[in-house]
């Protein structure tokens, strides 16, 4: 069976039968990550076989997603995770936490822009972020011992305060 | 992707493609008619003002898609400069397109503009250049949807950041022969790179064409992303293409002769033709040029690659739109005329 949105054989398969009614999802590994589902292979086996005690706050937490919904273009999470795609810029905020999670699997873990931007105003925020970056990295590199990458971090950091300053 | 370019013996054709959404709109899926239809209008406003008043970026001419005829639709399809999806989808929808259609801006594809330059060869750094002025020039004139921590904010919640696909087209019948291929890929996956066939997303491969390209939009600046694809990656897998091809040659010579040859005497003869059968023997005559094997120039090569397309073909013969045999014949006849003008010492 192929994906719902692509011609890519579906590796994730959901049946929702709500009402009487059945509902099904067949999503192909890219659009699984894009609307945040695991994939069969990554899913840990603890999320297979869950610890009795956490059922109920895995249940209370896939209601809240459930009701999430943006209140600018009126998309439901339910409806992202079947379709993928946002309904508009105010969704990246209506759906916290949940679409850092998928940002940050499909990001290689990556929370924060550091490219460039469209005016001034941001462009502040931007280099904050540059600079939380380099010095988190730099702290890493400190710790493992790594000192020419350390260095190289330090003088970046320089550069870009002497830029800002 | 009828012209040649620096390393054009592996990479086809470079692509840089900028994905941007204007401030103030919902994006597609949850984007009426009426509302795309003021989406081109805003867009089309700032192409005439950017671009076509100013002067600061390449002429652009605009093309509706949804009032455009279905060839000429697929025609843009086959030239890579819309997306299949985009091709055949309904609504309100247009192409931007420079006069050298090296420069494009789809509009209401997945995300409201899809800002892209395409050009022949190892070219990323400059279509990269090129497509920060088109970017650059349209957003003197709108604004773009941004996020202070998730940076342009697109569609699909993968793309956001940087929003930016760079992405090159790559003939690899060397890895194909020592049958690295497989290798490749999962390396590939490995740095985080997609690998599609020679129509993009959801396309199969076809005449060992693979379109490699970053998946990686957030948590590193432009430049960097450039750097670690052109400066690092792209050379990495031309010199292990060029490596396998002189391994294959060396250990497999009369074999791949055969194979080059037989395709040149397929495609010289050939009385009827599906399109991905000549891909597939161009794609073999293609190999054995860049080799020194057939003395055929490889423009003569990729434009017949682009010319065996079922649009392309019907724009040259329209009896090719009569029936499928039709089809296979005037795609023979051409090829085969194309390969005898030239020259044709096989030897």
């Amino acid at each position: 069976m192929n994906c719902d949105h692509c011609d890519k054989p579906a590796v994730v398969h959901e049946i929702v039968i709500k009402g009487g009614v059945s509902n099904e999802v067949h999503l192909c590994s890219e659009h699984a990550i894009a609307a945040g589902y695991p994939l069969p292979i990554e899913q840990p086996i603890a999320d297979i076989f869950p610890k009795l005690g956490s059922v109920a706050k895995v249940e209370a937490a896939k209601s809240k997603e459930r009701s999430a919904k943006c209140a600018a273009c009126g998309l439901t999470f339910t409806v992202f995770r079947k379709s993928a795609t946002l309904g508009c810029p105010a969704c990246y905020d209506a759906f916290m936490p949940m679409i850092e999670k998928v940002i940050e699997s499909a990001q290689d873990g990556a929370t924060h822009h550091l490219g460039r931007s469209p005016v001034g105003g941001v462009e502040i925020e931007r280099v904050q972020n540059l600079r939380v970056k380099l010095m988190h990295d730099l702290e890493v590199a400190v710790a493992a011992e790594h000192y020419e990458r350390a260095a190289k971090l330090r003088d970046e950091l320089k550069a870009l305060d002497s830029q800002t300053s | 992707m009828s012209q040649v370019g620096p390393d054009s013996d592996v990479v086809v054709t470079s692509r840089v493609r900028l994905a941007r959404n204007i401030s103030g709109f919902p994006f597609i899926s949850r984007a009426s008619n009426p509302v795309r239809q003021e989406i081109m209008r805003v867009v089309r406003r700032a192409v005439d003002q950017s671009c076509n008043e100013k002067n600061s970026s390449p002429e652009m001419r605009w093309i509706e898609l949804q009032s455009a005829p279905s060839r000429d639709r697929i025609l843009l399809s086959e030239r890579h400069l819309v997306s299949r999806h985009f091709a055949n989808s309904d609504g309100p929808r247009a192409l931007a397109l420079s006069k050298d259609e090296h420069s494009s801006i789809m509009v209401n594809e997945e995300d409201h503009l899809r800002i892209q330059f395409l050009c022949a060869g190892s070219r990323l750094s400059d279509a990269f250049k090129a497509a920060f002025t088109l970017e650059n020039a349209l957003a003197n004139c709108t604004n773009f949807s941004f996020h202070p921590r998730w940076g342009y904010l697109t569609a699909c919640p993968t793309n956001v950041g940087c929003g930016i696909r760079m992405s090159a087209m790559l003939h690899l019948p060397g890895a194909q022969i020592m049958k690295e291929t497989d290798r490749i890929k999962r390396a590939a996956k490995e740095l985080h790179l997609a690998v599609r066939g020679y129509y993009g997303e959801g396309s199969e491969s076809i005449g060992d064409f693979f379109q490699f390209s970053n998946q990686t939009t957030l948590g590193a600046t432009e430049d960097a992303l450039l750097e670690e694809f052109n400066g690092i990656v792209l050379p990495r897998l031309i010199g292990y293409e060029r490596e396998a091809r002189t391994a294959a040659l060396t250990r497999y010579r009369s074999r791949i002769e055969d194979i080059v040859f037989r395709s040149h005497a397929n495609l010289s003869a050939a009385r009827l033709l599906t399109s991905d059968a000549a891909t597939k023997d161009l794609s073999r005559m293609r190999f054995g040029v860049v080799m020194g094997l057939l003395p055929v120039e490889l423009a003569t090569i990729q434009r017949l690659l682009l010319q065996v397309q079922p649009a392309h073909l019907s724009l040259i013969d329209p009896r090719s739109l009569e029936s499928e045999e039709a089809d296979r014949e005037v795609r023979a006849t051409y090829v085969r005329q194309s390969l005898t003008r030239g020259p044709t010492d096989t030897k």
